[in-house]
């Protein structure tokens, strides 16, 4: 049934959220460190298991598969509510803070990729399934 | 029958008519007018963050179009729950090797993200008047992710304005993130999972990078959002930590 496929889903999202919690608790942050990445291994985790002893058949994976593919729709309306005026309304300052990390972060993305050999790129992509 | 009131009530129903017709009209405009060079879901994207734009002009509000009551339902639809939910789903498929061996690489790029954006936005804000220690690590949070200007600021007692400095500009790297990535994406060789991993760690604002991969290459979008998710975690705890004290030493206070 598809629900077994969200309802995995949601299960691995909820524990890597809590476990976030947990760790910022003893970190003593005010904030979850890591939550949707160690939901993301559970998940990796959980399915991959799953798969191998035949608890995974089409329609549960396609339980999974509809909230990945709606992910792009997400994202639009994601960026439909960020507070866009104030980004655009601090000055100087925060212009100039925040495009110079930025700037400085991503020219240090070829340098970090290459830590441990340098990887391949992806294949071309095939139809947009977005 | 009013409606307005009958949309509104089925807001998020309404939010999925309203994202389709963005992401329709974005794939026609990227097939029509770039021949498919910018991708249709950049295109989707931009139209978003106008329709932000929008909305907090018309409200006065924070969040963007969703502060306008007919389009409430696109904050549920965008909002922390769904769009995690999503994140956590396109790890589905994802090979666990490709993980293990861009481990090193991850952890660099998480570190050498929070040091290099909080020396930028402390440099700055020293450029700009701003040089006790408290405000230079506030904005320097600020450009390392919105979430972590404010808890920095807060938990070293930084003025308010400082404070909303830095969440602007923790704002605009989002944005900017969002935007720029597709296009600085040949540039830096963000094509296959380990890059993306490094890009999570080095930019970490979850928004930007969500949105950002999405418009690049939907299959980069787990790798990139695996490092990103312990970019604000690890920023608050060496926020008001490590770095105030470091800045504490450089400027004498």
């Amino acid at each position: 049934m598809i629900i077994y496929g969200v309802a995995a889903l949601a299960a691995c999202h909820l524990a890597g959220v809590i476990l976030g919690d947990l760790l910022g608790v003893l970190l003593g942050v005010q904030s979850n460190v890591g939550g949707v990445g160690f939901a993301m291994l559970l998940l990796i985790v959980a399915t991959d298991w799953m798969r191998r002893t035949g608890r995974l058949p089409k329609l549960t994976e396609q339980g999974v598969l509809f909230w990945s593919a709606m992910y792009i729709p997400i994202v639009v309306a994601m960026a439909a509510q960020q507070n866009v005026v104030a980004a655009l309304a601090g000055g100087p300052i925060a212009v100039i803070a925040g495009v110079g990390a930025t700037l400085a972060c991503v020219a240090l993305v070829p340098v970090v990729a290459r830590i441990g050999g340098q990887d391949a790129p992806l294949p071309p992509a095939l139809a947009q399934e977005a | 029958m009013d409606i307005a009131e009958l949309l509104a009530k089925n807001g998020l129903v309404f939010a999925f008519v309203v994202v389709g017709v963005v992401m329709w009209v974005s794939y026609q405009l990227s097939d029509r007018l770039s021949a498919g060079r910018l991708h249709g879901s950049a295109v989707a994207i931009i139209i978003g963050l106008v329709l932000a734009w929008i909305g907090g002009t018309m409200t006065g509000g924070t969040k963007g179009i969703a502060d306008v009551p007919l389009f409430a339902g696109i904050g549920l639809m965008g909002g922390a729950m769904l769009r995690d939910l999503a994140i956590v789903s396109t790890a589905y498929g994802v090979d666990m090797r490709e993980i293990r061996k861009a481990g090193a690489a991850g952890v660099a790029s998480l570190v050498l993200g929070i040091c290099v954006s909080f020396i930028v936005g402390a440099a700055v804000a020293a450029a700009f008047g701003y040089t006790d220690a408290v405000s230079m690590a506030t904005i320097g949070g600020g450009a390392a992710t919105y979430i972590v200007g404010p808890v920095t600021g807060t938990a070293l007692g930084a003025s308010s304005e400082v404070i909303a400095l830095s969440v602007a500009a923790g704002l605009l790297k989002a944005v900017l993130v969002m935007i720029g990535t597709p296009f600085v994406a040949p540039l830096i060789g963000l094509n296959n999972p380990k890059s993306a991993m490094a890009f999570g760690g080095l930019m970490g604002t979850t928004s930007g990078v969500a949105g950002g991969l999405a418009a690049t290459d939907k299959r980069l979008v787990p790798y990139g959002a695996m490092t990103a998710t312990f970019y604000t975690g690890l920023g608050c705890l060496m926020g008001p930590s490590l770095i105030y004290l470091a800045l504490l030493a450089v400027t004498g206070g």
